[in-house]
């Protein structure tokens, strides 16, 4: 991909805080980034980190309140999408934007047909008539690899198993040829054999449409098979930022490191002893002084707990948030 | 895939020290589930959730039993500390058939069997004391006055790294990784010698699952502690594990101590299983020739007929579809059941065919 070209969708600054009676959680912080056309952007992080919260918050999909988007700026297709309407925001999400959740059981309703739920938003959305939208539904399902496409369409989610319901999100998904695709662990709640299947769909799509997708996941493996670029988050905020192959060759931030070394590898001879992150992901009360990482830091020093550190490069498209220099150590 | 050959049973636990005694035998076992249907909601036929599955664990090992999401690992933890009652088979525990035991001498083999399970928040009561939960085994199986049992319990809480001053505390008031300490320290309450672990780190985050590994394996070293893990994540499984055995609709289809299991797959589903795993290394990738099966697992209470993997095997032959193969030892301590391993048991299947298999691999097909 160039480097050059014009972001499909550029986030700058964002702030999500959740109002509780016990205080603000600050759940997404100072959050930035891009999405260049084409592109898959992998986002790592465990639970709590503030994936999903960033990019529901994108969208305008949190409940308000509790949630409220404090800051930021969502630039997509020349507008601001925290500063449009609830009507125009709603012609952007399935629109331009399609969005595929972790539980293909709890997102697809289950009173409607699979052909009802993937016409809808062919018909609100692009004025189709109901055969367009039925053959366009069949090509859809067709599309993502469902057999006898055209019968399917009567059946309802039960009647699918946990792979073919995620294909069927998928499609609807892409039902309106959207510009970016966002999948929230799409392949979490699957086995493995069935993960290889839409992870192996998700690479023939993108040949075939070439829209920009950012993908969601806390499995590190999953990201280096299918992304471009690799967002890591931690405590809300992005800590580290690269190129796939750099960022899993020279990880820089100590958080990416230790989480690399966490995760036993299938090949290759077995540690005695898992390499382990002590202690517990922080509670994001408090409001962000300092870096989020440093009580579990192996690195951390005095600076850590007053000043949180802001992104730096450290080398091509690759940034990483930390005071800590990696590579001044290894010397 | 390395190809060197280990071999296989050396190096680990099972197989060449005779003077490793078996804690728990498994012969034959099987679980079905009845399904009722029509108007007088008679039986009309079972789910076969576990079918005939027979093995061993020796004293101090973890067995690891890995597989998808409905081939009955769980049921098969389940069935082997008798939670669920067998339809048929033996599973002897310390020279003790537990299926045919009587209640009440059942009630006091428990206390050498427990369980963790898999997720913390729906296993612990949440109106109960953390104190109360590790507790409670206690005052089930012993007559301890209040003092000894509060020692015991903290004792418990040192053990699994758990402060002490949150004995009062209520499950909520947790984390999942410590909450799954608690769950442990329940478990180790009767100093149990034998402990099933039913996918205890699913629900964790990976910089979590990582801690509770580390613990389950420094807890076996300190209490001589025998595991049957239970678990889909074959990463993990190849870290605790000193043998593995691979499940699928019910069945075992592989056994063998993991090295052998990993370095060198006999079976065409474990081989598949294993190169469905994403690595974390993204030069790795691309070079892999991956494969992918084709459509969903059958459904346990209709099983195809013959080899129960011949609707999504690469490999499947004629004689696949017609009967079902044999559950034999390849090689010392490496069991199998595949028709492709008798044409060539050294061999067993090759990469031959794998690559032809990753170009079609897409399409989804709806097998019969």
């Amino acid at each position: 991909m160039p480097d050059g070209a014009m972001p499909v969708l550029d986030v700058k600054d964002l702030k999500t805080v959740f109002r509780t009676r016990g205080g603000d959680i600050h759940a997404v912080n100072s959050v930035s980034f891009h999405l260049r056309p084409g592109e898959l952007l992998g986002v790592v992080g465990e639970s709590g980190s503030g994936k999903s919260v960033t990019m529901m918050s994108l969208l305008g999909l949190l409940p308000s309140p509790p949630a409220e988007v404090r800051e930021g700026q969502v630039m997509l297709g020349g507008r601001d999408l925290l500063r449009i309407g609830a009507e125009e925001m709603r012609a952007v999400r399935g629109r331009e934007v399609g969005f595929v959740f972790q539980d293909p059981m709890t997102s697809l309703n289950p009173v409607f047909t699979v052909g009802f739920q993937l016409m809808e938003p062919l018909r609100k959305h692009m004025g189709m008539n109901r055969a367009a939208a039925r053959d366009r539904a069949v090509e859809l399902l067709e599309l993502v690899g469902i057999p006898d496409a055209r019968r399917r369409l009567k059946d309802f989610p039960h009647q699918f198993s946990g792979g073919m319901r995620q294909r069927v999100m998928i499609a609807i998904a892409l039902a309106c040829d959207p510009k970016v695709l966002i999948a929230d662990e799409p392949t979490t709640a699957l086995d493995v054999t069935i993960q290889a299947q839409i992870l192996e769909l998700v690479k023939e799509l993108r040949q075939k449409l070439g829209m920009a997708i950012i993908w969601i996941t806390h499995d590190l493996g999953v990201i280096a098979g299918i992304a471009d670029r690799v967002m890591v988050m931690y405590g809300g905020q992005v800590v580290e930022q690269g190129p796939v192959r750099e960022l899993f060759a020279n990880p820089a931030h100590p958080y990416t490191r230790a989480l690399l070394k966490t995760v036993p590898k299938l090949h290759g001879t077995r540690d005695q002893k898992l390499r382990v992150i002590e202690g517990q992901p922080p509670i994001l009360a408090a409001h962000p002084a300092a870096c989020p990482f440093r009580a579990r830091c192996a690195h951390a020093f005095e600076r850590c707990a007053r000043e949180n550190p802001a992104r730096r490069p450290i080398g091509a498209g690759h940034d990483v948030a930390c005071h800590w220099d990696h590579r001044e150590a290894a010397q | 895939m390395s190809a060197t050959q280990e071999a296989p049973g050396a190096g680990t636990a099972a197989g060449t020290e005779p003077a490793r005694r078996k804690l728990v035998e498994v012969h034959d076992l099987k679980l079905y589930f009845p399904i009722y249907g029509g108007l007088l909601r008679r039986q009309v036929g079972n789910v076969k959730a576990v079918d005939g599955v027979s093995f061993d664990i020796y004293e101090g090992e973890t067995l690891g039993i890995v597989g998808e999401s409905g081939c009955g690992k769980s049921t098969c933890g389940r069935a082997v500390l008798r939670l669920y009652e067998l339809t048929e088979g033996s599973v002897v525990i310390e020279g003790e058939d537990i299926a045919k035991l009587a209640p009440e001498k059942l009630r006091r083999k428990r206390p050498s069997m427990q369980m963790v399970f898999q997720d913390p928040q729906a296993s612990l009561n949440p109106r109960m004391t953390v104190a109360g939960i590790i507790g409670e085994p206690l005052d089930e199986h012993t007559d301890w006055n209040r003092a000894r049992k509060l020692e015991r319990i903290y004792e418990l809480m040192d053990a699994v790294g758990l402060n002490r001053d949150f004995a009062n505390r209520y499950p909520h008031a947790f984390s999942g990784g410590q909450r799954q300490r608690i769950g442990i320290a329940r478990a180790l309450a009767l100093n149990p010698r034998f402990i099933v672990c039913d996918e205890p780190i699913a629900a964790l985050d990976v910089s979590i699952q990582a801690q509770v590994v580390n613990l389950l394996e420094e807890l076996q070293d300190q209490f001589g502690l025998t595991y049957m893990f239970i678990s889909h994540d074959l990463s993990m499984v190849k870290h605790i594990a000193d043998r593995v055995a691979v499940m699928y609709l019910g069945k075992i289809i592989e056994l063998a101590p993991v090295d052998a299991l990993y370095a060198q797959p006999l079976h065409p589903y474990t081989e598949a299983l294993m190169s469905a795993v994403p690595e974390p290394d993204p030069s790795m990738e691309n070079r892999k020739d991956r494969i992918v099966l084709k459509g969903d697992v059958p459904s346990p209470s209709n099983p195809p007929k013959g080899c129960n993997f011949c609707t999504r095997c690469p490999k499947v032959m004629d004689i696949c579809r017609e009967i079902e193969p044999e559950y034999r030892e390849y090689a010392p301590g490496h069991f199998a059941a595949c028709h492709l391993l008798d044409n060539n048991t050294k061999a067993g299947p090759t990469g031959a065919a794998r690559h032809e298999h990753n170009q079609t691999s897409i399409q989804q097909g709806e097998d019969a």
